[in-house]
């Protein structure tokens, strides 16, 4: 890998707003949060699949992909960023490097080509050029042709050095960021400037998540200026710079970008979460207050508090008739980071049980809004590996299973109902409205009825009973043509005792109990 | 008859390929408690992962070596080692294939000759049957990666066997990577119903067909099993499906002079004829079973039922050779014409057999530009080719792999007489689906005048 690659790599790792970093030693800090992947027992993307997260929802860029055909062959059209616009970013543009073009050094020159002819074809606002593991093995050198096709043609070509062996899916986001903070971020100045003016970074409006919040930050009259990067245009990327205030979501990927604004341009930024009604309003009152402290009228901040007072009202009123629905029932949560708690409290208010939550990716003071929200540390576990979950669920440990797609089989072949909660669902859970979705969506699964006749025993492994006579076998067998023997009686079915193996599944007293971590974390988001 | 074309130019858009390592980690799924291993970043595995995932809705145990950036330099043995060692004790599986990638071949490893050390030196490893395939991203398509993993496969576990004791009653089925699950089973039904055997190889009818296992597993949930592998030399004859497989069954003729038979289809009455034909042969009978002449007579009556909709129907077809092949012919025999064809890898004989004047070794950018430059009227392809199919506004019946935005893809059944009938009526309702109302202005005339329409009047109270 070059030099600067590396540089950059030990940058990113090292990041100072991260909290969990800045708790640790020295030496372990500058290590930073890579971890040695385990071969045979490793799950979870590469670094060029973390960049692609941070980076494909920019909608009106080509994204092109300098490899071989499996980078972008397996990977294209498979999130569900939605786009209020262009369409451009869900096309898969590769330059499906050959055997040819590998060994006769051919990359760089199809590259070039590639995107001159992407230029030509599609017209985009920019071209992002992703070196992965076999061009970065065979030194493509993809910097220089990008400029030199950004001077030739007049669009900008950003690129965007993530070849996967560099690393896990994290250090892929966080790369990403860093290539917008270089190449993009602020080249463009806005037309006009609000003192309401925000950015939003790590949301990636997944099935339209943030149109769910855009409704509110509409109504106080506040502007999303920049976005990494949901619905997200290019420009918006370009001059985020000039926004007052940025919200961070889904804290620790982007912290980079976050600070790095704040340090060269004056933004300030905060963290927060848009999952759950309590984090919500939350994350309204200090947008309000960072914009007010940046030069807005001090009356946004009655503005919003009202605001607030209603959504809430309204949403805690459409909760209510659910409240029946899903009252008592046990919930296993698998996510990370900040999801670990942001959706508990609105569960538990409504008469839900919280039984588990996973403290992946989570951060001491995840850890803290853990032990607040639900009185002590006991339902706190970290990985689980797929058998132990899926004893967990069969024993019937919980009710529902609220996670990623990854342990989507393990429950669902359980016998156990399961509502995504991670990158890949189909339903947006964000806001206010997303809550009443998400509790929607847990009533609609855990009601279904299909789940009672799943864990009903097949016919046969009841045995029958009741004393149903059969005829007796008569005349002569089709196949052998043996007759029957003669004068045999009506066979009788024994009767059987139900048999003690048909127990009804208990459930434990505390299902965590006695499990252990799985060194794999096998739900890596 | 049709020739192979290259575009000339640099950028791929939408890749209707998918990559080989990723056929030969489905064929390695076929294998009873196998887990397919990609020797590669974590990355090739994830995507590869996702995409099974996204096609059969099932658990998809595929791991990989996790090289990074020092083991890449320095060679990936170890982590190879590793790999295996810790693969049998998380999932204690019977067989392990593993497929090189990209990134591991750029390098030139002699993956071979490793493992070939390390499975020497670890006996601990031997309950657990350990196969290589050289598969990189680089070169040909996922039906290539299938076949050389299945090659490597037979040449690894199945003996020299100069004499063999037949079983004359055993035949050998190889699927291809177009063949689902339920297409198999429905290739087993036919040669059962002849009074025949078959052995399948690799089968994932058992392995990815959907079903709801009593147990979590680790590895895959049915397929061949190991010790089976080796009874291919028994058969009394190997009916390859796809000529993908030639090359597996000649392995299986040299090593124990097991005839064989490729049939590059089995979808289409003619195609479906030699294969009835060979099934006769084998067991010895001039008349088929009653279900099997059944379903011939009702294929017939589709075929009847189906023309008006299939003659001179233009279809664009984008997929792997042996399935475009198979699906090409069977509608070109019904009257329709091709006037798309794009595929993913030029290493296959059926191309310049293909029913067209030309296929294009290609993309779904491709795909897109020619079905609207020749005026198709009907899309064929993965579930990828919505997008062209948004754009063009036809309807676009999923075949090939992925299909992500259907549910049941281990269900579409194409071959055999059953399948094919099922086939042409998919094709025909999906040229039903496209609602059309004629109107004078169609043909030149002109509406009629507006002062004889009636318009009714606001009631008066």
């Amino acid at each position: 890998m070059s030099e600067a690659l590396k540089n950059k790599v030990a940058e990113v790792l090292n990041e100072p707003g991260c909290a969990t970093n800045t708790a640790k030693a020295d030496g372990a800090r500058k290590k930073g949060c890579t971890k040695q992947l385990t071969p045979g027992a490793a799950a979870g993307g590469c670094a060029f699949d973390g960049a692609m997260i941070t980076l494909q929802p920019i909608t009106d860029v080509a994204h092109l992909v300098h490899a071989p055909l499996a980078c972008w062959g397996n990977g294209w059209d498979n999130r569900s960023a939605a786009s209020s616009g262009s369409e451009l970013y869900r096309k898969g543009f590769t330059t499906d490097l050959s055997e040819l073009d590998i060994v006769m050094g051919h990359g760089e020159k199809k590259l070039f080509r590639a995107i001159h002819e992407v230029i030509k074809e599609q017209s985009p606002a920019a071209v992002f050029v992703y070196a992965t593991c076999v061009t970065a093995l065979v030194g493509d050198d993809i910097e220089v042709v990008c400029k030199a096709a950004a001077e030739k043609w007049g669009t900008p070509v950003i690129p965007v050095n993530v070849p996967g062996f560099v690393g896990s899916k994290n250090l892929g986001n966080k790369l990403g960021g860093e290539a917008l903070l270089d190449h993009v971020i602020g080249t463009i100045e806005p037309e006009t400037t609000t003192p309401y003016d925000i950015n939003i970074i790590g949301d990636f409006n997944l099935s339209g998540e943030q149109w769910q919040v855009k409704p509110l930050l509409d109504k106080l009259g506040i502007r999303i200026l920049g976005s990494i990067s949901g619905d997200a245009r290019y420009r918006q990327v370009a001059q985020m710079h000039r926004a007052k205030a940025t919200m961070l979501v889904c804290s620790q990927a982007l912290v980079n970008v976050a600070r790095k604004i704040q340090e060269r341009w004056g933004v300030p930024y905060f963290e927060g979460s848009f999952y759950g009604i309590a984090d919500t309003s939350e994350a309204l009152r200090k947008i309000c207050g960072l914009l007010v402290e940046q030069g807005a009228d001090v009356e946004l901040l009655s503005r919003c508090e009202a605001l607030i007072a209603e959504e809430e009202a309204k949403v805690w009123a459409a909760l209510e008739p659910l409240r029946p629905r899903v009252a008592g029932k046990r919930v296993l949560l698998y996510t990370g980071g900040h999801k670990t708690w942001s959706v508990v409290a609105a569960l538990q208010e409504l008469g839900m049980e919280v039984v588990g939550t996973s403290m992946r990716k989570a951060t001491q003071n995840d850890r803290a809004r853990v032990v607040e929200i639900m009185g002590d540390a006991n339902h706190m576990y970290e990985n689980m590996a797929p058998r132990e979950m899926y004893d967990m669920l069969r024993d019937a440990g919980a009710d529902v299973l609220l996670s990623g797609g990854r342990s989507q089989f393990v429950a669902l072949k359980a016998r156990m109902p399961w509502v995504d909660v991670n990158q890949e669902k189909h339903e947006p859970y964000a806001g206010y409205m997303g809550m009443v979705d998400l509790v929607r969506a847990i009533d609609r699964s855990v009601n279904n009825p299909i789940w009672a006749d799943l864990r009903e025993p097949a016919p046969w492994d009841v045995p029958l009973t009741g004393g149903a006579v059969l005829p007796a076998p008569s005349g002569a067998c089709p196949v052998t043509h043996m007759s029957a023997p003669m004068g045999r009686a009506p066979t009788l079915v024994p009767q059987t005792p139900a048999s003690p193996a048909a127990k009804a599944p208990q459930a434990a007293a505390n299902p965590l109990e006695g499990l252990a971590n799985s060194a794999t974390d096998f739900e890596d988001c | 008859m049709a020739c192979l074309t290259h575009p000339r130019r640099a950028l791929s858009t939408n890749p209707l390929k998918a990559s080989a390592p990723l056929g030969a980690a489905l064929a390695y799924l076929g294998i009873e408690r196998a887990v397919p291993l990609f020797h590669g970043a974590q990355g090739c595995t994830a995507f590869g992962m996702v995409h099974l995932v996204r096609h059969f809705k099932e658990a998809i145990p595929l791991q990989t070596t996790a090289m990074n950036e020092i083991t890449t330099i320095l060679g990936g043995a170890d982590q190879l080692e590793q790999a295996i060692e810790n693969l049998r004790k998380r999932a204690n599986p019977k067989f392990i294939g593993i497929a090189s990638t990209a990134l591991t071949e750029t390098r030139g490893e002699d993956v071979a000759g490793e493992l070939r050390d390390i499975l020497a030196r670890r006996k601990d490893f031997a309950e657990t049957k350990v196969v290589y395939a050289a598969t990189p991203d680089f070169e040909g398509g996922m039906q290539d990666g299938w076949a050389k993993a299945i090659e490597a496969l037979v040449t690894a576990l199945v003996p020299e066997t100069p004499a063999p004791d037949p079983d004359l009653r055993q035949v050998t089925l190889l699927p291809g990577v177009h063949v689902t699950p339920a297409e198999i089973e429905e290739l087993v039904r036919m040669i059962r119903a002849f009074g025949l055997n078959p052995l399948v190889l690799p089968d994932i009818s058992t392995s990815l067909d959907g079903h709801l296992a009593e147990d979590w597993s680790g590895c895959s949930l049915g397929g061949t099993p190991v010790d089976r592998i080796a009874d291919v030399t028994r058969s009394a004859c190997t009916l390859a499906i796809g000529e993908q497989m030639r090359g597996t069954a000649q392995i299986i003729e040299d090593k124990a002079g097991v005839p064989y038979r490729v049939f590059p289809s089995v979808t289409g009455l003619k195609a479906v004829d030699a294969f009835v034909r060979v099934l006769m042969e084998l067991s010895g009978t001039q008349t088929p079973p009653p279900s099997i002449q059944r379903d011939r007579a009702r294929l017939q009556d589709a075929m009847l039922d189906a023309h008006f909709f299939t003659g001179a129907l233009k279809v664009a077809i984008g997929a792997e050779p042996d399935l475009m092949f198979g699906l090409s012919t069977t509608l070109t025999q019904m009257g329709a014409e091709i006037v798309t064809a794009v595929t993913t890898t030029q290493h296959s004989p059926v191309i310049e057999r293909m029913p067209c004047d030309e296929v294009i070794l290609g993309d779904l950018g491709d795909f897109e530009r020619g079905a609207k430059a020749a005026g198709a009227q009907i899309l064929l392809t993965n579930s990828y080719g919505r997008m062209a199919a948004d754009a063009l506004h036809l309807p676009l019946v999923r075949v090939g792999f992925p299909v992500f935005d259907r549910i049941g893809a281990q269900d579409a059944c194409r071959v055999g007489y059953r399948g094919t009938r099922a086939f042409l009526f998919e094709i025909a309702n999906a040229v039903q689906s496209v609602h059309h109302t004629p109107r004078p202005e169609d043909f030149g005339a002109t509406p009629l005048p507006e002062e004889f329409s009636y318009v009714p009047h606001p009631a008066s109270c």
